[in-house]
């Protein structure tokens, strides 16, 4: 299995209440799923991400990850599994903006140990992939927010990771930027990887293969989307 | 991680927040500027001693008489006694005193020194214009005196002071030379005049020799003859000696130079001290930047740990760029440093001299500034949870 979780809760102590943003989650995710996980805002889908993602520890619960409890692993194991085995989509893109669009693309790599000419091939490469390869000396200031987008699926890809983590990818975009994003997602399905898609638009989940509904930090609809 | 993107990106950095990274960089570059300028010049001035102590050649002893209770002095002729050593080729007692020089309507008030032919050589002066002071002179009492170069400009102008004549106290003199001038640590001669000795033992009103400049016959006889010296003024002051009190003291040129290099030594390092803490204030400046920066780039940091980016990849970014900001300094401090004290040198006429191993110095110590002081908000960058990091707006 290549996700798992058992009986996570994520719990935030706020004074004297706590709010469970987490509460009770069990699910498995297999490789090469597109699963996307609804909810209302506020659900806890952003910190369910978070904990798949290796940003974020669950309170209590266990998270295994390609057969390892993630509990047992030190920070530069975490920071080896961010780098190598997944790609983070966010809503907000989240580029760097004194970087130019092939450098963003590339840090990822750098992380990872490429160095010179490779790194900088294989970062426009990937540009290339998601048709932003005119854009390479762009800052993100300089491109629509589709473009900033697929930058960051480009860096999100660089590594060649196959899990791809988005959260509301399409959230801060037009429809069309939006359906843009959706194609390269199901592209890169196609294409073998493992895809979380986090959205509240029941319209965007229904593109996945499964969808994952949760409200108030409990899981409350596990379905396969026909059609 | 890759250091030369690092460098890179944080060379970007500073060049897009320029008024930023200048200021910051401002304490770094005060400090080393002047660590360079006040060490360049105190070095300059104490090669310019040690020179012009060489040059004065290493068989030249100096003899200062303090004395003891009334006898503080030696006669002229008793001082002159020494002249029959054969360890000692030259002898020239001076006699000093105040005096109030006039020519025309100029008055000036100056130290006179009276000596005697000797002097010349035994100090290795040059004269730039006439004669110096000749037995003859001294014998016969013959009221000629010799100008420093600032004294004879004060005194005459543009006129050529030879053959000019000056009063000191009610008595006419004739100017015969003027001395090339040279200046030291021991002092500069052009504020200076002299005169035969036998004449300044009346016009002075006093036979006191206090200070006596001896040559020796050779390098090899110095020892020799400062023993000889001091045996000879021990018997005629009556100095014990199983006492700490002596009541002259005898100096050869290496002790001179030990003397003098100590405390021009003692004076770079004070000076380059206290430059030195300008710099620490730099480097309070710079950790207080990197820790605004830090907070400033909280999402960032979370961006980079989401990419992969380990503890150590973050510590080393934050450090790297504390130590480009540092070295920056350090090297504009560096070139500031050197001119700021080729300036100074050339305004006040002294010496300067900048080693590399002050530069190696400043810059190291710039450079470990900013380690020091990047240390502390790199370890705090390093340190913030993904999560926290990427969260914070
Ligand atoms: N750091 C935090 N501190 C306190 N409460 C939090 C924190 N992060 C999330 N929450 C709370 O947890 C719940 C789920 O949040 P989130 O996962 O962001 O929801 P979603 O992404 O579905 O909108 C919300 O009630 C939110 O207020
Ligand atoms: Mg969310």
């Amino acid at each position: 299995m290549l996700i798992s979780f058992d009986s996570v809760f994520k719990i935030y102590k706020m004074g004297d209440t706590a709010v469970h943003a987490l509460d009770g989650i069990t699910l498995e995710i297999e490789k090469g799923e597109f699963i996307a996980i609804v909810g209302p805002s506020g659900s806890g889908k952003s910190t369910l991400m978070n904990i798949i993602g290796c940003l974020d520890t669950p309170t209590e619960g266990t998270y295994t990850f390609e057969d390892k409890d993630i509990s047992k692993l030190n920070d530069n194991q975490l920071a080896l599994i961010r780098n190598r085995h997944i790609g983070f989509v966010f809503q907000s893109f989240n580029l760097l903006s004194k970087l130019t669009a092939l450098e963003n693309v590339e840090l990822p790599l750098t992380y990872g140990g490429k160095k010179g000419l490779a790194r900088r091939n294989r970062a426009m490469e990937t540009l290339n992939s998601v048709g932003l390869g005119d854009r390479l000396h762009h800052r993100p200031t300089e491109l629509s927010g589709g473009q900033q987008q697929r930058v960051a699926i480009a860096r999100a890809l660089s590594t060649d990771p196959p899990i791809i983590l988005a959260d509301e990818p399409t959230g801060n975009l037009d429809t069309r930027s939006g359906r843009e994003i959706m194609e390269i997602l199901k592209e890169l399905h196609g294409n073998g990887k493992t895809i979380i898609l986090i959205t509240h638009d029941i319209n965007i989940a229904n593109q996945a293969e499964r969808n994952v509904h949760i409200q108030d930090g409990k899981i409350v609809k596990d379905v396969k989307v026909v059609g | 991680m890759d250091i030369l993107q690092t460098v890179k990106i944080a060379f970007r950095g500073i060049l897009d927040n320029k008024l930023r990274s200048f200021l910051t960089m401002l304490g770094i570059i005060i400090g080393v500027t002047s660590v360079i300028a006040l060490v360049s010049i105190g070095q300059g001035a104490t090669a310019k001693v040690t020179e012009q102590i060489q040059s004065l050649g290493s068989n030249l002893l100096t003899v200062n008489i303090m004395g003891r209770g009334a006898n503080t002095t030696l006669r002229y002729d008793e001082a002159m006694e020494f002249a029959n050593s054969p360890n000692i080729s030259a002898v020239a007692p001076v006699i000093t005193g105040n005096i109030t020089v006039k020519h025309a309507n100029k008055n000036s008030s100056v130290q006179v020194q009276g000596t005697n032919g000797d002097f010349l050589t035994v100090r290795n002066y040059q004269l730039s214009k006439g004669r110096f002071i000749a037995p003859t002179d001294v014998n016969m009492r013959q009221k000629v005196v010799v100008l420093g170069s600032q004294i004879a400009e004060d005194l005459f102008g543009l006129v050529d002071p030879v053959g000019q004549e000056i009063k000191m106290g009610g008595q006419t003199f004739k100017v015969i030379g003027i001395l090339e001038s040279t200046s030291s640590m021991m002092g500069s001669n052009e504020e200076e005049i002299y005169i035969p000795i036998t004449v300044a033992e009346r016009l002075l009103q006093t036979r006191g020799v206090r200070v006596m400049y001896i040559q020796a016959s050779s390098q090899d006889t110095v020892t020799l003859a400062t023993n000889e010296i001091s045996s000879k003024l021990s018997r005629i002051f009556k100095d014990n000696p199983d006492s700490d009190f002596q009541s002259f003291r005898v100096f050869d040129q290496t002790q001179m130079l030990d003397t003098i290099n100590q405390a021009t030594g003692t004076l770079t390092m004070m000076l380059g001290g206290i430059a030195a803490i300008s710099l620490l204030v730099g480097g309070i400046g710079i950790m207080n930047i990197m820790l605004v920066s830090v907070t400033e780039r909280t999402r960032e940091i979370g961006i980079r740990k989401a990419l992969g980016a380990r503890k150590r990849d973050v510590m080393s970014q934050f450090l790297i760029e504390s130590l480009v900001i540092s070295g920056i300094g350090g090297v504009i401090g560096i070139v500031t440093g050197f001119l700021l004290s080729r300036g100074i040198a050339q305004l006040m006429n002294m010496g300067v001299k900048t080693t590399y191993s002050v530069v190696a110095v400043a810059f190291g110590f710039s450079m470990l500034v900013g380690v020091f002081f990047g240390i502390y908000p790199a370890n705090k960058a390093s340190n913030l949870k993904p999560i926290e990091a990427l969260r914070y707006e």
